[in-house]
């Protein structure tokens, strides 16, 4: 394992940040980390990224420890965080060359360099835009391009698709496969439930703890119920009639309604069920999403 | 049923660059409109001049009865916005927070007595209206900032992203009390990069180059263009057009 986190504590005064956490990733792997605000997802990484302290546990990268041997990770390790954090009034290339040149990578190394990072980016055509100008998905892809400007094992991805369209969170992923593929360690945090279903290993984290882990698929499949589509218009009057119906709990989904149902409920149970209330039924199974899993888990 | 949102060929050009480009949207009274587009598609543009904050270059329009080119001023009062960055005073308790809300919009000192009591019964405020704002989960504070946002009645509420950061369970009770503002007769027009989050809309649109490149119910889309899932929808879409 390139990454091994063991009963990680993190507090800020009162507050436990995170509570005894553990986690591990492999090489050629992508672990993916989902949680609101404030589950604690930042400061795992911050203290991984060696900025800052924390009171308990053990955080190991390449089997160095991250408090006492972090000059033996630097060369190793990527670190993007949340908040954009390049500078603003220095073009694309600039801050290339800026963050290449405090890993000593000048000349023709850094050309070649350039050259790839524009293919995998497209920010070749950007190249003398300052980095302010630049869209949200550009200048994600610009921030993950400095970050890998040492071609690090390890990389940690803070949230790097906040604010960024579905087709640019798209590519974004599309360079994270390719990363992965040549062997690197991938730690991302992302709010996006779908994004999470990219990722080879899933960890959802709740006020500091770890509410499930697995395979997203694994983790999908731990739903407990039935769910199902109702296409109908939700006015207030059919919402009330379809909770009624025992052991079914109705939601509002845009111009339809998600019904959710005891474990191994039919279509051909739920008509009748939804008909003997005077609804018309015009029903589907639906496959049930993380964030339902998610909404359970911590309902409990 | 009337519109709260009706506009003809709405552009804006600064300079030679065309941000929005012949926009043409009616939005119901009630709706739920979900207003979708790449980063940089134009959106933000359109948005300002819808609400009243730019004027448009060439189209015409109506928001809330209201003339787009010659009533902007009364636009901008009719009008509320709700952002993840719109910031509440965090050194202040949710109450106070409205207070200052109310008095910029100038209501009156029962007025607005009235109005919070409103808002803290809707939105379920009850039990941490009176915390700092800035002591609160991100859910709790995003009500706050929604109470906020309503404290003038506005016809239309503008929501940006409304539910990001937040936590799975805080985003269905927020979304539970949107329909509950969109069935007392509230437009709400949601800016969202979340494609779960759009599906809750009653009609979309995808804006791309400036142009409204697609408009209809979440699940119609998928289907028309043979898809799996919105995301799926949307990015066909953008590409798509980029091919032409």
């Amino acid at each position: 394992m390139i990454i091994e986190v063991t009963g990680f504590t993190k507090t800020y005064g009162e507050i436990k940040a995170v509570d005894s956490l553990d986690l591990s990733i492999d090489e050629g792997k992508i672990l993916a980390i989902a949680g609101p605000d404030g589950a604690g997802k930042t400061s795992l990484f911050r203290a991984l990224a060696g900025l800052i302290e924390f009171d308990a546990g053990e955080a190991k990268i390449a089997g160095h420890d991250v408090r006492t041997s972090f000059d033996r990770i630097k060369p190793i390790l990527g670190y993007m965080p949340q908040s954009f954090s390049l500078y603003p009034d220095l073009s694309v290339e600039e801050n290339l060359g800026f963050y290449a040149g405090l890993f000593g990578i000048t000349g023709s190394d850094l050309a070649a360099k350039k050259t790839r990072f524009y293919e995998f980016s497209g920010l070749g055509p950007f190249a003398g835009r300052r980095a302010g100008k630049l869209s949200g998905g550009m200048k994600q892809k610009l921030a993950l391009s400095c970050a890998l400007v040492h071609d690090p094992k390890v990389l940690i991805l803070d949230e790097p698709t906040t604010g960024v369209d579905p087709l640019s969170r798209r590519q974004f992923w599309e360079i994270l496969f390719s990363l992965k593929n040549s062997g690197s360690a991938i730690l991302v945090s992302t709010p996006y439930m779908d994004e999470v279903s990219h990722a080879d290993q899933a960890v959802l984290v709740h006020q500091g703890r770890k509410l499930a882990e697995g395979t997203p698929a694994q983790i999908a499949g731990r739903f407990h119920g039935s769910l199902f589509r109702l296409k109908r218009e939700p006015t207030v009057d059919l919402m009330k009639r379809a909770g009624a119906i025992e052991g079914l709990s109705a939601r509002r989904f845009g111009s339809s309604i998600h019904l959710y149902g005891p474990p191994g409920y039919t279509v051909d149970r739920l008509t009748s069920d939804l008909e003997r209330s005077g609804i018309g039924a015009d029903v589907e199974p639906l496959q049930p999403e993380l964030e339902d899993v998610f909404v359970q888990m911590m309902e409990g | 049923m009337g519109y709260t949102v009706a506009i003809q060929d709405l552009t804006k050009d600064f300079g030679k660059f065309r941000a929005v480009d012949r926009v043409t949207l009616d939005v119901e009274r009630g709706e739920i409109f979900g207003f979708l587009g790449a980063n940089g598609a134009g959106k933000t543009t359109t948005i300002r001049m819808l609400c009243g904050l730019l004027l448009p270059t060439s189209g015409s329009g109506k928001v809330n009865g209201f003339d787009i080119h010659k009533e902007n001023e009364a636009i901008k009062r009719s009008i509320g916005y709700m952002s993840q960055k719109f910031s509440l005073y965090p050194d202040l308790t949710g109450r106070e927070n409205l207070v200052f809300y109310g008095s910029v919009y100038r209501l009156g000192r029962g007025d607005l007595k009235d109005r919070i009591a409103e808002l803290e019964a809707h939105l379920e405020l009850g039990g941490f209206i009176d915390r700092l704002t800035g002591s609160l989960p991100a859910g709790w504070r995003q009500r706050i900032a929604l109470a906020a946002a309503l404290i003038h009645r506005p016809a239309i509420l503008f929501l940006d992203e409304p539910t990001a950061g937040v936590d799975p369970v805080f985003r269905r009770r927020f979304w539970d009390l949107l329909y509950g503002l969109a069935d007392a007769g509230t437009t709400l027009f949601v800016t969202t990069h979340y494609m779960d989050e759009a599906e809750f809309c009653r009609r979309i649109s995808i804006m791309h180059d400036g142009r409204i490149v697609e408009i209809g119910e979440p699940q119609a889309l998928i289907r028309k263009h043979g898809r799996t899932d919105l995301q799926d929808t949307f990015i066909h879409l953008i590409t798509s057009v980029d091919r032409k």
